[in-house]
Protein backbone atom coordinates (compact mmCIF):
# COMPACT_ATOMS: atom_id res chain seq x y z
CA UNK A 1 0.00 0.00 0.00
CA UNK A 2 1.06 3.76 -0.91
CA UNK A 3 0.73 4.82 2.59
CA UNK A 4 3.17 2.02 4.22
CA UNK A 5 5.84 3.25 1.77
CA UNK A 6 8.72 4.50 3.74
CA UNK A 7 9.73 7.49 1.41
CA UNK A 8 6.17 8.90 1.67
CA UNK A 9 6.48 8.67 5.70
CA UNK A 10 10.18 9.52 5.99
CA UNK A 11 10.47 13.10 7.83
CA UNK A 12 12.33 15.40 6.19
CA UNK A 13 16.22 16.04 7.24
CA UNK A 14 16.92 19.43 9.20
CA UNK A 15 19.24 19.44 11.62
CA UNK A 16 18.74 21.41 15.11
CA UNK A 17 21.26 24.14 14.17
CA UNK A 18 19.55 24.96 10.99
CA UNK A 19 16.10 24.87 12.71
CA UNK A 20 17.38 27.21 15.34
CA UNK A 21 19.18 29.76 12.44
CA UNK A 22 15.95 29.87 10.09
CA UNK A 23 14.03 30.81 13.26
CA UNK A 24 16.49 33.42 14.41
CA UNK A 25 16.93 35.06 11.07
CA UNK A 26 13.09 34.57 10.82
CA UNK A 27 12.83 36.44 13.94
CA UNK A 28 15.57 39.17 13.16
CA UNK A 29 13.94 39.55 9.84
CA UNK A 30 10.50 40.59 11.85
CA UNK A 31 12.36 42.76 14.29
CA UNK A 32 13.85 44.43 10.89
CA UNK A 33 10.65 45.09 9.52
CA UNK A 34 8.49 46.10 12.36
CA UNK A 35 11.15 48.44 13.27
CA UNK A 36 11.12 50.26 9.32
CA UNK A 37 7.34 50.02 9.67
CA UNK A 38 7.59 52.15 12.77
CA UNK A 39 10.46 54.66 12.04
CA UNK A 40 8.25 55.48 8.73
CA UNK A 41 5.28 55.73 10.48
CA UNK A 42 7.02 58.28 12.55
CA UNK A 43 8.80 59.92 10.02
CA UNK A 44 5.73 60.82 8.24
CA UNK A 45 4.95 63.29 10.43
CA UNK A 46 7.30 65.52 9.20
CA UNK A 47 6.26 65.59 5.45
CA UNK A 48 2.85 66.25 3.52
CA UNK A 49 0.14 65.30 2.77
CA UNK A 50 -1.42 64.55 6.47
CA UNK A 51 -4.44 62.53 6.51
CA UNK A 52 -5.79 64.30 9.38
CA UNK A 53 -9.65 63.38 8.43
CA UNK A 54 -8.12 59.78 9.08
CA UNK A 55 -6.89 60.52 12.42
CA UNK A 56 -9.79 62.27 13.77
CA UNK A 57 -11.66 59.11 12.66
CA UNK A 58 -9.04 56.83 14.44
CA UNK A 59 -9.29 58.87 17.38
CA UNK A 60 -13.16 58.48 17.42
CA UNK A 61 -12.90 54.71 17.33
CA UNK A 62 -10.08 54.29 19.75
CA UNK A 63 -10.80 56.86 22.31
CA UNK A 64 -14.46 57.23 22.20
CA UNK A 65 -14.76 53.85 21.33
CA UNK A 66 -12.80 52.51 24.15
CA UNK A 67 -14.04 54.77 26.84
CA UNK A 68 -17.02 52.59 28.66
CA UNK A 69 -14.75 49.54 28.86
CA UNK A 70 -12.06 51.47 30.18
CA UNK A 71 -14.17 53.62 32.58
CA UNK A 72 -16.21 50.25 34.02
CA UNK A 73 -12.83 48.54 34.35
CA UNK A 74 -11.06 51.38 36.04
CA UNK A 75 -14.28 51.59 38.69
CA UNK A 76 -14.32 48.12 39.42
CA UNK A 77 -10.25 48.42 39.67
CA UNK A 78 -10.27 50.76 42.41
CA UNK A 79 -13.53 49.21 44.22
CA UNK A 80 -11.75 46.31 44.22
CA UNK A 81 -8.04 47.94 45.37
CA UNK A 82 -10.35 49.09 48.35
CA UNK A 83 -11.78 46.09 49.28
CA UNK A 84 -8.40 43.74 49.05
CA UNK A 85 -5.71 46.49 50.76
CA UNK A 86 -8.33 47.33 53.73
CA UNK A 87 -8.46 43.93 55.09
CA UNK A 88 -4.82 44.22 55.99
CA UNK A 89 -5.04 47.88 56.86
CA UNK A 90 -7.73 47.11 59.27
CA UNK A 91 -5.34 44.85 61.38
CA UNK A 92 -3.33 48.27 62.23
CA UNK A 93 -6.39 50.39 62.41
CA UNK A 94 -4.83 52.66 59.57
CA UNK A 95 -7.90 52.26 57.09
CA UNK A 96 -7.41 55.65 55.88
CA UNK A 97 -3.92 54.24 53.94
CA UNK A 98 -6.37 52.44 51.23
CA UNK A 99 -6.85 55.98 49.41
CA UNK A 100 -2.58 56.40 49.58
CA UNK A 101 -2.28 53.01 48.21
CA UNK A 102 -5.41 53.55 45.68
CA UNK A 103 -4.44 56.23 44.35
CA UNK A 104 -0.53 55.14 43.82
CA UNK A 105 -1.36 51.91 42.32
CA UNK A 106 -4.31 53.30 39.73
CA UNK A 107 -2.00 56.12 38.80
CA UNK A 108 1.55 54.81 38.32
CA UNK A 109 1.05 51.45 37.51
CA UNK A 110 -3.20 49.72 37.05
CA UNK A 111 -4.48 52.53 35.41
CA UNK A 112 -2.18 52.84 32.03
CA UNK A 113 -0.82 48.91 32.57
CA UNK A 114 -5.15 47.63 32.45
CA UNK A 115 -5.96 50.72 30.00
CA UNK A 116 -3.22 49.62 27.51
CA UNK A 117 -4.18 46.25 27.84
CA UNK A 118 -7.75 46.78 27.06
CA UNK A 119 -7.02 48.95 24.50
CA UNK A 120 -4.62 46.31 22.35
CA UNK A 121 -7.38 43.94 22.89
CA UNK A 122 -9.96 45.99 21.40
CA UNK A 123 -8.15 48.35 19.10
CA UNK A 124 -4.58 46.08 18.37
CA UNK A 125 -6.78 43.41 17.05
CA UNK A 126 -9.28 45.33 15.28
CA UNK A 127 -6.31 46.88 13.22
CA UNK A 128 -4.48 44.10 12.31
CA UNK A 129 -8.05 42.49 11.18
CA UNK A 130 -9.26 45.96 9.09
CA UNK A 131 -5.89 45.81 7.71
CA UNK A 132 -5.40 42.29 7.20
CA UNK A 133 -8.75 42.13 5.48
CA UNK A 134 -7.36 44.87 3.32
CA UNK A 135 -4.44 42.53 2.12
CA UNK A 136 -6.23 39.99 1.39
CA UNK A 137 -8.78 42.03 -0.50
CA UNK A 138 -5.76 43.46 -2.77
CA UNK A 139 -7.11 47.02 -1.63
CA UNK A 140 -3.48 47.82 0.00
CA UNK A 141 -2.22 46.99 -3.77
CA UNK A 142 -4.74 49.29 -4.90
CA UNK A 143 -3.95 51.89 -2.99
CA UNK A 144 -0.49 51.71 -3.81
CA UNK A 145 -1.42 51.57 -7.47
CA UNK A 146 -3.18 54.63 -7.04
CA UNK A 147 -0.07 56.44 -5.47
CA UNK A 148 -1.04 56.26 -2.11
CA UNK A 149 1.74 55.45 0.99
CA UNK A 150 -0.38 52.98 2.56
CA UNK A 151 1.54 53.42 5.69
CA UNK A 152 1.12 57.41 5.55
CA UNK A 153 -2.66 56.70 5.32
CA UNK A 154 -3.49 53.62 7.18
CA UNK A 155 -0.46 53.30 9.94
CA UNK A 156 0.58 57.11 10.67
CA UNK A 157 -2.97 57.86 12.04
CA UNK A 158 -3.58 54.99 13.91
CA UNK A 159 -0.38 55.55 16.04
CA UNK A 160 -1.06 59.16 16.34
CA UNK A 161 -4.62 58.56 17.06
CA UNK A 162 -3.52 55.61 19.79
CA UNK A 163 -0.80 57.67 21.40
CA UNK A 164 -3.41 60.72 21.66
CA UNK A 165 -5.66 58.76 22.94
CA UNK A 166 -4.17 56.20 25.74
CA UNK A 167 -3.46 58.88 27.82
CA UNK A 168 -6.89 60.71 27.65
CA UNK A 169 -8.28 57.50 28.74
CA UNK A 170 -5.64 56.28 31.40
CA UNK A 171 -6.74 59.57 33.26
CA UNK A 172 -10.40 58.69 32.99
CA UNK A 173 -9.76 55.22 33.77
CA UNK A 174 -7.57 56.66 37.36
CA UNK A 175 -10.45 58.87 38.04
CA UNK A 176 -12.97 56.69 37.67
CA UNK A 177 -11.05 54.22 39.83
CA UNK A 178 -10.47 56.43 42.42
CA UNK A 179 -14.42 57.07 42.75
CA UNK A 180 -14.86 53.05 42.38
CA UNK A 181 -12.52 53.05 45.65
CA UNK A 182 -14.06 56.03 47.03
CA UNK A 183 -17.35 54.35 47.08
CA UNK A 184 -16.27 51.12 48.29
CA UNK A 185 -14.32 53.00 51.40
CA UNK A 186 -17.45 54.87 52.05
CA UNK A 187 -20.14 52.25 52.10
CA UNK A 188 -17.54 48.96 53.66
CA UNK A 189 -15.38 51.41 55.74
CA UNK A 190 -17.34 54.31 56.81
CA UNK A 191 -14.46 56.21 55.67
CA UNK A 192 -14.51 60.18 55.72
CA UNK A 193 -15.02 61.51 52.21
CA UNK A 194 -12.79 64.68 52.52
CA UNK A 195 -9.73 62.48 54.13
CA UNK A 196 -10.31 59.94 51.72
CA UNK A 197 -9.42 62.17 48.69
CA UNK A 198 -7.26 64.53 50.87
CA UNK A 199 -5.28 61.58 51.39
CA UNK A 200 -5.71 60.37 47.21
CA UNK A 201 -4.53 63.52 46.07
CA UNK A 202 -1.92 64.55 48.50
CA UNK A 203 -0.28 61.23 48.18
CA UNK A 204 0.66 61.86 44.17
CA UNK A 205 3.99 63.76 43.38
CA UNK A 206 4.72 65.04 39.70
CA UNK A 207 6.92 62.07 39.22
CA UNK A 208 3.86 59.85 40.06
CA UNK A 209 1.59 61.65 37.37
CA UNK A 210 4.59 61.78 34.99
CA UNK A 211 5.09 57.96 35.37
CA UNK A 212 0.98 57.36 34.58
CA UNK A 213 1.04 60.17 31.69
CA UNK A 214 4.11 58.86 29.86
CA UNK A 215 3.57 54.95 30.21
CA UNK A 216 0.70 55.78 28.02
CA UNK A 217 2.40 56.89 25.11
CA UNK A 218 4.75 54.11 24.83
CA UNK A 219 2.20 51.50 25.53
CA UNK A 220 -0.22 53.38 22.57
CA UNK A 221 2.72 53.51 20.08
CA UNK A 222 3.62 49.65 20.59
CA UNK A 223 -0.16 48.40 20.67
CA UNK A 224 -0.78 50.28 17.09
CA UNK A 225 2.63 49.34 15.19
CA UNK A 226 2.00 45.89 16.61
CA UNK A 227 -1.54 45.88 15.47
CA UNK A 228 -0.68 47.50 12.05
CA UNK A 229 2.62 45.77 11.23
CA UNK A 230 0.47 42.21 12.05
CA UNK A 231 -1.98 43.38 9.50
CA UNK A 232 0.07 44.52 6.83
CA UNK A 233 2.16 41.52 6.74
CA UNK A 234 -0.98 38.91 6.55
CA UNK A 235 0.31 35.98 4.45
CA UNK A 236 -2.60 32.73 3.59
CA UNK A 237 -6.29 34.28 3.03
CA UNK A 238 -8.77 35.02 5.47
CA UNK A 239 -6.76 32.40 7.98
CA UNK A 240 -4.05 34.85 8.15
CA UNK A 241 -6.07 37.62 8.92
CA UNK A 242 -7.36 35.34 12.02
CA UNK A 243 -3.60 34.48 13.49
CA UNK A 244 -2.28 38.24 12.27
CA UNK A 245 -5.11 39.47 15.25
CA UNK A 246 -3.99 36.76 17.64
CA UNK A 247 -0.38 37.43 16.88
CA UNK A 248 -0.85 41.68 17.43
CA UNK A 249 -2.98 41.16 20.86
CA UNK A 250 -0.05 38.58 22.58
CA UNK A 251 2.97 40.48 21.04
CA UNK A 252 1.29 43.80 21.95
CA UNK A 253 0.30 42.83 25.16
CA UNK A 254 3.48 40.70 25.91
CA UNK A 255 5.82 43.75 24.37
CA UNK A 256 3.56 46.42 27.09
CA UNK A 257 4.16 44.46 30.07
CA UNK A 258 8.06 43.93 29.26
CA UNK A 259 8.65 47.83 28.57
CA UNK A 260 6.35 48.90 32.17
CA UNK A 261 8.98 46.81 33.84
CA UNK A 262 11.93 48.77 32.36
CA UNK A 263 9.46 52.15 31.98
CA UNK A 264 9.17 52.16 35.72
CA UNK A 265 12.72 51.30 36.50
CA UNK A 266 13.39 54.97 34.65
CA UNK A 267 10.53 56.34 36.29
CA UNK A 268 11.53 55.73 39.81
CA UNK A 269 15.65 56.79 38.85
CA UNK A 270 14.21 59.89 36.86
CA UNK A 271 12.02 60.42 40.14
CA UNK A 272 14.82 60.18 42.36
CA UNK A 273 17.00 62.16 40.25
CA UNK A 274 15.50 64.82 38.02
CA UNK A 275 12.07 65.48 39.34
CA UNK B 1 4.25 63.32 -30.11
CA UNK B 2 7.62 62.38 -32.16
CA UNK B 3 7.77 60.05 -34.31
CA UNK B 4 10.68 57.96 -32.17
CA UNK B 5 8.11 58.66 -28.84
CA UNK B 6 5.55 57.56 -31.05
CA UNK B 7 7.56 54.31 -31.70
CA UNK B 8 8.76 53.43 -28.26
CA UNK B 9 7.14 51.16 -26.29
CA UNK B 10 4.61 52.25 -23.57
CA UNK B 11 5.80 49.05 -21.36
CA UNK B 12 8.69 46.41 -21.97
CA UNK B 13 9.92 43.77 -19.85
CA UNK B 14 13.71 42.92 -20.10
CA UNK B 15 15.15 39.53 -19.11
CA UNK B 16 13.07 39.42 -15.90
CA UNK B 17 13.33 37.13 -13.00
CA UNK B 18 11.70 36.74 -9.64
CA UNK B 19 12.18 33.69 -7.36
CA UNK B 20 10.27 33.01 -4.23
CA UNK B 21 9.90 30.46 -1.83
CA UNK B 22 9.16 28.11 -4.00
CA UNK B 23 11.25 28.73 -6.45
CA UNK B 24 11.65 31.11 -9.61
CA UNK B 25 7.82 32.28 -11.22
CA UNK B 26 9.43 33.83 -14.05
CA UNK B 27 12.79 33.07 -15.39
CA UNK B 28 14.06 35.49 -18.29
CA UNK B 29 10.88 37.27 -19.55
CA UNK B 30 11.09 39.58 -21.98
CA UNK B 31 8.13 41.21 -24.10
CA UNK B 32 7.44 44.81 -24.93
CA UNK B 33 3.87 46.64 -25.56
CA UNK B 34 3.52 49.25 -28.23
CA UNK B 35 1.37 52.59 -27.65
CA UNK B 36 -2.45 51.70 -28.55
CA UNK B 37 -1.42 47.99 -28.19
CA UNK B 38 -3.45 45.35 -26.58
CA UNK B 39 -1.25 42.49 -24.71
CA UNK B 40 -3.35 39.42 -23.57
CA UNK B 41 -1.11 37.28 -21.16
CA UNK B 42 -2.09 33.54 -20.99
CA UNK B 43 -1.30 31.07 -18.63
CA UNK B 44 -1.86 28.55 -16.15
CA UNK B 45 -2.85 29.33 -12.65
CA UNK B 46 0.27 30.25 -10.95
CA UNK B 47 2.37 30.71 -14.08
CA UNK B 48 2.88 34.88 -12.89
CA UNK B 49 0.55 36.70 -15.09
CA UNK B 50 -0.98 38.96 -12.19
CA UNK B 51 3.09 39.08 -10.77
CA UNK B 52 3.95 40.51 -14.23
CA UNK B 53 0.92 43.34 -13.85
CA UNK B 54 2.32 44.13 -10.47
CA UNK B 55 5.70 44.36 -12.05
CA UNK B 56 4.53 46.88 -14.97
CA UNK B 57 3.08 48.98 -11.74
CA UNK B 58 6.03 49.03 -9.67
CA UNK B 59 4.36 47.22 -6.98
CA UNK B 60 7.06 44.80 -6.54
CA UNK B 61 10.80 44.83 -7.94
CA UNK B 62 12.37 41.69 -9.93
CA UNK B 63 15.26 39.94 -8.68
CA UNK B 64 17.21 40.86 -11.70
CA UNK B 65 15.93 42.59 -15.31
CA UNK B 66 14.34 45.78 -16.10
CA UNK B 67 10.81 47.48 -16.59
CA UNK B 68 10.51 50.34 -18.71
CA UNK B 69 6.87 51.65 -18.27
CA UNK B 70 6.49 55.29 -20.19
CA UNK B 71 10.28 55.44 -20.39
CA UNK B 72 10.23 55.39 -16.63
CA UNK B 73 12.73 52.44 -15.43
CA UNK B 74 11.11 51.34 -12.74
CA UNK B 75 13.82 48.97 -11.21
CA UNK B 76 15.70 52.67 -10.55
CA UNK B 77 12.55 54.21 -8.59
CA UNK B 78 12.05 54.44 -4.84
CA UNK B 79 8.51 53.80 -3.69
CA UNK B 80 7.89 58.14 -3.30
CA UNK B 81 8.72 58.35 -6.74
CA UNK B 82 6.86 55.50 -7.58
CA UNK B 83 4.05 56.70 -6.14
CA UNK B 84 3.74 59.71 -8.09
CA UNK B 85 4.25 58.02 -11.29
CA UNK B 86 1.61 54.95 -10.62
CA UNK B 87 -1.23 58.04 -11.33
CA UNK B 88 -0.43 57.40 -14.84
CA UNK B 89 -1.73 53.99 -14.68
CA UNK B 90 -4.97 52.68 -13.88
CA UNK B 91 -5.28 49.25 -12.72
CA UNK B 92 -8.01 46.73 -12.35
CA UNK B 93 -7.69 44.17 -9.83
CA UNK B 94 -9.28 40.54 -10.17
CA UNK B 95 -11.84 41.16 -7.34
CA UNK B 96 -11.97 45.10 -8.12
CA UNK B 97 -10.61 45.81 -4.96
CA UNK B 98 -12.82 48.63 -4.14
CA UNK B 99 -12.54 50.20 -0.54
CA UNK B 100 -14.97 48.98 1.74
CA UNK B 101 -15.73 51.82 3.91
CA UNK B 102 -16.28 54.14 0.68
CA UNK B 103 -18.94 54.67 -1.73
CA UNK B 104 -19.52 53.85 -5.22
CA UNK B 105 -18.48 57.83 -5.49
CA UNK B 106 -16.20 58.17 -3.41
CA UNK B 107 -14.05 54.86 -4.68
CA UNK B 108 -13.94 56.64 -8.08
CA UNK B 109 -13.01 59.87 -6.93
CA UNK B 110 -10.19 58.49 -4.19
CA UNK B 111 -7.48 59.24 -6.62
CA UNK B 112 -8.82 62.59 -7.73
CA UNK B 113 -8.92 63.43 -3.93
CA UNK B 114 -5.49 62.29 -3.36
CA UNK B 115 -4.54 64.56 -6.55
CA UNK B 116 -6.29 67.69 -5.01
CA UNK B 117 -8.58 68.31 -7.71
CA UNK B 118 -10.80 70.69 -7.19
CA UNK B 119 -13.91 69.41 -5.51
CA UNK B 120 -16.32 71.15 -8.29
CA UNK B 121 -14.48 68.89 -10.89
CA UNK B 122 -14.77 65.69 -9.33
CA UNK B 123 -18.11 65.27 -9.55
CA UNK B 124 -18.68 65.79 -13.02
CA UNK B 125 -15.76 63.19 -13.56
CA UNK B 126 -16.70 60.55 -11.31
CA UNK B 127 -20.23 60.77 -13.14
CA UNK B 128 -18.39 60.86 -16.78
CA UNK B 129 -16.64 57.48 -15.37
CA UNK B 130 -19.52 55.70 -14.06
CA UNK B 131 -21.92 56.52 -16.99
CA UNK B 132 -19.24 55.06 -19.36
CA UNK B 133 -19.54 51.62 -17.14
CA UNK B 134 -22.88 52.56 -17.05
CA UNK B 135 -23.27 52.67 -13.03
CA UNK B 136 -24.10 56.12 -12.85
CA UNK B 137 -27.49 55.21 -10.22
CA UNK B 138 -25.05 53.64 -7.72
CA UNK B 139 -23.07 56.84 -6.55
CA UNK B 140 -24.08 56.44 -3.51
CA UNK B 141 -23.79 52.58 -2.43
CA UNK B 142 -21.28 51.01 -0.69
CA UNK B 143 -19.20 48.30 -2.38
CA UNK B 144 -20.91 45.38 -0.38
CA UNK B 145 -24.18 46.13 -1.50
CA UNK B 146 -22.94 45.61 -5.67
CA UNK B 147 -22.75 42.26 -7.59
CA UNK B 148 -19.44 41.03 -8.45
CA UNK B 149 -20.02 42.36 -11.65
CA UNK B 150 -20.62 45.40 -10.58
CA UNK B 151 -18.05 45.74 -8.59
CA UNK B 152 -15.53 45.20 -11.71
CA UNK B 153 -17.20 47.92 -13.80
CA UNK B 154 -16.73 50.46 -10.57
CA UNK B 155 -12.92 48.94 -11.04
CA UNK B 156 -12.82 50.30 -14.21
CA UNK B 157 -14.70 53.55 -14.02
CA UNK B 158 -11.71 53.91 -10.71
CA UNK B 159 -8.91 52.86 -12.78
CA UNK B 160 -9.92 55.24 -15.90
CA UNK B 161 -10.93 58.24 -14.21
CA UNK B 162 -7.03 59.69 -14.09
CA UNK B 163 -7.53 59.41 -17.51
CA UNK B 164 -3.91 57.01 -17.72
CA UNK B 165 -2.46 56.17 -20.51
CA UNK B 166 -2.07 52.45 -20.11
CA UNK B 167 -4.77 50.50 -18.32
CA UNK B 168 -3.89 46.65 -16.65
CA UNK B 169 -6.34 43.99 -16.32
CA UNK B 170 -5.90 41.35 -13.48
CA UNK B 171 -8.04 38.50 -14.89
CA UNK B 172 -11.01 41.39 -15.41
CA UNK B 173 -13.49 38.66 -15.96
CA UNK B 174 -12.53 35.48 -13.18
CA UNK B 175 -15.75 34.41 -11.43
CA UNK B 176 -18.56 36.21 -13.43
CA UNK B 177 -21.13 34.65 -15.71
CA UNK B 178 -20.92 34.75 -19.05
CA UNK B 179 -23.25 37.26 -19.99
CA UNK B 180 -21.43 39.75 -17.17
CA UNK B 181 -18.24 38.97 -18.55
CA UNK B 182 -19.28 39.83 -22.14
CA UNK B 183 -20.26 43.28 -20.17
CA UNK B 184 -17.01 43.48 -18.59
CA UNK B 185 -15.30 42.71 -22.38
CA UNK B 186 -17.30 44.91 -24.24
CA UNK B 187 -16.30 48.19 -22.01
CA UNK B 188 -12.88 47.67 -22.36
CA UNK B 189 -13.26 46.83 -25.97
CA UNK B 190 -15.11 50.64 -25.87
CA UNK B 191 -12.20 52.01 -23.34
CA UNK B 192 -9.54 50.60 -26.29
CA UNK B 193 -11.43 52.00 -29.35
CA UNK B 194 -13.03 55.11 -27.99
CA UNK B 195 -9.82 56.59 -26.30
CA UNK B 196 -7.13 54.87 -27.48
CA UNK B 197 -6.25 53.37 -24.35
CA UNK B 198 -2.68 50.47 -24.32
CA UNK B 199 -4.14 47.88 -22.42
CA UNK B 200 -2.35 45.00 -20.86
CA UNK B 201 -4.65 41.89 -19.77
CA UNK B 202 -4.24 38.83 -17.50
CA UNK B 203 -6.44 36.24 -18.22
CA UNK B 204 -7.13 32.50 -18.49
CA UNK B 205 -10.07 32.54 -20.79
CA UNK B 206 -9.60 32.08 -23.81
CA UNK B 207 -13.02 33.44 -24.76
CA UNK B 208 -12.26 36.82 -23.50
CA UNK B 209 -8.88 37.05 -25.35
CA UNK B 210 -10.17 36.42 -28.72
CA UNK B 211 -12.95 38.61 -27.84
CA UNK B 212 -10.55 41.78 -27.59
CA UNK B 213 -8.63 40.50 -30.59
CA UNK B 214 -12.11 39.78 -33.26
CA UNK B 215 -14.09 42.86 -32.17
CA UNK B 216 -14.13 46.72 -32.20
CA UNK B 217 -16.14 48.90 -30.74
CA UNK B 218 -17.32 51.09 -33.34
CA UNK B 219 -17.88 54.92 -31.49
CA UNK B 220 -20.78 55.97 -34.40
CA UNK B 221 -23.63 52.92 -33.96
CA UNK B 222 -22.31 52.37 -29.89
CA UNK B 223 -22.04 48.69 -31.29
CA UNK B 224 -19.69 45.90 -30.80
CA UNK B 225 -18.71 44.81 -34.57
CA UNK B 226 -16.36 42.20 -36.02
CA UNK B 227 -13.71 42.41 -37.33
CA UNK B 228 -13.54 40.85 -40.51
CA UNK B 229 -10.87 38.29 -40.86
CA UNK B 230 -9.25 39.44 -43.82
CA UNK B 231 -10.64 42.76 -43.15
CA UNK B 232 -8.65 46.22 -42.86
CA UNK B 233 -8.59 46.67 -39.16
CA UNK B 234 -7.18 49.37 -37.99
CA UNK B 235 -5.83 51.33 -34.72
CA UNK B 236 -5.83 49.38 -31.42
CA UNK B 237 -8.20 47.21 -32.50
CA UNK B 238 -5.44 45.79 -35.24
CA UNK B 239 -3.06 45.13 -32.21
CA UNK B 240 -3.84 43.02 -30.52
CA UNK B 241 -1.26 40.32 -29.76
CA UNK B 242 -0.98 37.13 -27.06
CA UNK B 243 2.15 36.41 -24.56
CA UNK B 244 1.23 32.41 -23.09
CA UNK B 245 3.36 31.71 -20.70
CA UNK B 246 5.27 28.63 -19.39
CA UNK B 247 7.51 27.73 -16.72
CA UNK B 248 8.49 31.79 -16.35
CA UNK B 249 9.02 32.41 -19.63
CA UNK B 250 7.06 33.92 -22.60
CA UNK B 251 6.28 30.59 -24.59
CA UNK B 252 4.54 31.90 -27.64
CA UNK B 253 3.93 35.59 -28.41
CA UNK B 254 2.35 36.53 -31.25
CA UNK B 255 -1.06 37.28 -33.28
CA UNK B 256 -4.30 35.77 -32.40
CA UNK B 257 -4.17 34.09 -35.83
CA UNK B 258 -0.51 32.57 -35.09
CA UNK B 259 -1.88 31.08 -31.74
CA UNK B 260 -5.18 29.39 -33.70
CA UNK B 261 -3.37 28.31 -36.16
CA UNK B 262 -0.71 26.25 -33.96
CA UNK B 263 0.22 22.89 -33.92
CA UNK B 264 1.96 22.90 -30.72
CA UNK B 265 0.72 20.79 -27.91
CA UNK B 266 0.74 23.16 -25.11
CA UNK B 267 -0.98 25.62 -26.98
CA UNK B 268 -3.67 23.82 -28.19
CA UNK B 269 -4.70 22.74 -24.92
CA UNK B 270 -5.55 26.49 -24.06
CA UNK B 271 -7.67 26.50 -27.67
CA UNK B 272 -9.58 23.71 -26.50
Amino acid sequence: MATTDPKLIEPAEISVREALSDGAKRWILHLQEYSLLSARAVSNLFSTPYYVSDILEQMDIIGVGSLPIVLLTGFFIGAVMVLQTAAQFERFGQTALTADIVSLALVRELGPSITGLLVTGRNASGMASELGSMVVTEQVDAMRAMGTDPIRKLVTPRVVATVLMLPLLTAMADFLGLIGGYLVALFTLRLDSVLYWTRAIDILDFSDLMQGLTKPLVYGFILATVGCYQGLTVKGGTQGVGRATTHAVVTASVFILITDFFLTKLMLYLAGHVF
Amino acid sequence: MSASAASEPILSLKDISIAFDKGNVLDGLSFSIAPQETKILIGESGSGKTLILKLAAGLIQPDSGSVLMLGHDLCCMREKELLAFRRNIGFVFQEGALFDSLTVADNVAYCLREEHVDEVEIEPRVRESLRFVEMEDTLEKFPSELSGGMRRRVSIARALVTRPDVVLYDSPTAGLDPVTSQTIITLILRLRDTQGVTSLMATHRLQDAFGLANYRFDGQSGRVVHIPQNGASTGASAATTFVVLRDGKNYFEGSPAELADSRDEYLRRFLL
